[in-house]
């Protein structure tokens, strides 16, 4: 067992007497693809928000690589290489699909009070930036204005965007959100792809997806970690099934 | 597509030239009165410019950006009262008060945004209104005469009105190139990153705020520097330059032109101002047909005059 790359302990946020994140711990070892499953409202997308630092815990600590990053704002967690891409597609949408990646290249190349170069021009931001969207089979629209672009379309541009800072973890907030069944098969192709490189920490609602991908799984009900496990283990959990699975696995019968 | 014939091109180049050769005409035809329009309608179309950089390319919505005009015309006014006239003491005054007023103004309303933006912007610039109106001194609500203009070394020569006028007009290029490159760069792509989606920018690694900042500190000094031409042009300076309705004429002439095209501030300034003239000659109601012109350029052409022109282009080429 490896030395966990993210490390949470005892983390928790209240908003307006509602729990949302209830002491929760949790921990990602380096190479994982980590899944947190749980029912609308189990604070899934809050835990997130927090790992990026977008909402600050009330207690409790993070650690990523070695780092305390409880305290540090999104940018610098960003630089520490811990990408986020959105639930909500969160895009630059009047810019070009090209300029949207390679402003997520530019954000790791340095401080950019650079007035004078054309940013358009310069190879050390739009080739990595066009590998990246290479990567999610998205050359093509390189030069299209963002807005034009499917939704499935703008999921793999928040991919790509995440992928091209060459993070060492990602932050998925439900990647399957609103895609079609081929999109979505070619989204856990992509997953599958990147797990091999990165670690990665996967909110996600598709079942079929979650349990294709993961190699450990962690279940969220009303903040708190009713279960981790692997796969198989949290598949034959009892409280799981009940809280969660159930339902679901009747409907699919 | 520079091969091509474009509509856009040619205007936009036949507008730079014709600036250019403004004074030959007025030289050969002696109408002067032309040079004094077009001298003032350049000094506001480089407050414009600098406007547009932020609120066009930075979505910052500025509501204050007069004081500037003031803060550089005073500086000029106030130094000139003390007896100081060189331009070289004046010129750098003028652009350090303009860059730490908007350094302070910066700091404070870029924390927030929206309507809290606009407010704050206008109060710091109506705060400036009336602090300089209060000082019995330097001519209060009436103003102060500047008996005369910034001196520099020969043959460099201000109150020679062709050359205050190609100065002008020096400055007013110099500034588009100096925006355009600052647009294109990696620092303007982060300011327009800033504006589509901030939040967006911040998740990605980039302190958005110092960098708007920065920005918000390099339109105000540009505009100071419009202040400072000001002052010369008038040869006097009064609370009433950076008034907040001074704030909105420079807004529309960035709409009318076209927001966030690096030429479009010049366009909007030579059509709001042409056109002012030319109404005002007919009827001295001239701003009821203003007015609903200005209401059809918003409603029914978002990227302004430029904008039109650039879709005309298009059309021509298909």
């Amino acid at each position: 067992m490896s030395e966990p790359l993210l490390q949470v302990t005892d983390l928790a946020k209240r908003f307006d007497g509602i729990v949302a994140t209830d002491h929760l711990s949790l921990s990602v070892a380096a190479g994982d693809l980590h899944a947190i499953i749980g029912p609308n409202g189990a604070g899934k997308t809050t835990l997130i928000s927090q790992l990026s630092g977008q909402l600050m815990p009330d207690t409790g600590r993070i650690h990523f690589a070695g780092h305390d990053i409880t305290g540090l704002p999104m940018y610098r967690r960003s630089r520490l290489g811990l990408a986020r891409s959105f639930q909500i597609t969160s895009l630059f949408l009047d810019l070009s699909v090209l300029d949207n990646v390679a402003l997520a290249v530019q954000a790791h190349a340095g401080h950019s009070f650079r007035f004078w170069r054309e940013a358009r021009s310069e190879p050390e931001l739009r080739e990595p930036a066009r590998a990246a969207l290479q990567r999610v089979g998205l050359s093509e629209r390189a030069e299209w204005p963002a807005f034009v672009l499917s939704h499935g379309e703008h999921r793999l541009i928040e991919l790509a965007m995440a992928l091209a800072g060459q993070p060492r973890m990602l932050l998925l907030d439900e990647p399957m959100a609103g895609l079609g069944p081929d999109e979505s098969t070619r989204m856990v192709e992509l997953l599958r792809a990147l797990k091999e490189e990165l670690t990665i920490l996967l909110v996600e609602h598709d079942m079929e997806a979650v349990f294709a991908l993961a190699d450990r799984i962690t279940v969220l009900v009303y903040g708190r970690v009713i279960a981790s496990g692997a796969p198989a283990n949290i598949r034959a959990n009892a409280a799981v099934r009940e809280a969660y699975l159930g339902e679901e696995e009747a409907g699919y019968g | 597509m520079s091969a091509t014939f474009n509509v856009r091109n040619v205007v936009v180049r036949g507008l730079l030239i014709a600036l250019l050769l403004l004074p030959v005409y007025v030289g050969l035809s002696g109408d002067r009165f032309v040079l004094t329009l077009f001298t003032r309608i350049i000094i506001l179309a480089l407050a414009a410019t600098s406007l547009n950089l932020i609120i066009g390319n930075g979505g910052m919505m500025s509501f204050g950006h007069a004081a500037y005009l003031g803060i550089g015309g005073y500086a000029v006014g106030i130094l000139a009262r003390e007896g100081i006239f060189n331009g070289f003491v004046q010129w750098p005054v003028a652009l350090g008060a303009s860059a730490l007023f908007a350094l302070i103004v910066g700091a404070l309303s870029l924390r927030t945004r929206g309507v809290h933006f606009i407010m704050i912007t206008l109060a710091f610039a109506q705060m400036a209104y009336y602090v300089i109106a209060g000082i019995a001194r330097y001519g209060g609500d009436d103003g102060l005469t500047i008996y005369r203009r910034s001196q520099f070394v020969a043959p460099l020569d201000l109150s020679s009105k062709t050359q205050f006028y190609y100065l002008c007009l020096a400055l007013l290029y110099a500034s588009i190139y100096l925006i355009w490159r600052l647009v294109n760069s990696r620092f303007g792509m982060v300011i327009q990153g800033a504006r589509s989606n901030d939040l967006r920018m911040r998740a990605i690694g980039y302190p958005t705020y110092r960098y708007k900042l920065v920005c918000f500190v390099i339109a105000g000094t540009l505009c100071g520097l419009a202040g400072v031409l000001l002052a010369n042009y008038t040869e006097f300076v009064s609370p009433s330059i950076m008034y907040w309705t001074r704030s909105g004429d420079l807004i529309i002439m960035v709409v009318l032109g076209g927001m966030g095209s690096v030429l479009g501030p010049l366009i909007g300034a030579v059509a709001l101002l042409v056109l002012e003239e030319l109404l005002s000659n007919i009827t001295e109601y001239w701003q009821i047909i203003l007015g609903p012109l200005l209401l059809l350029v918003v409603l029914f052409a978002r990227g302004g005059v430029d904008g039109l022109l650039v879709k005309s282009s298009a059309k021509v080429r298909s």
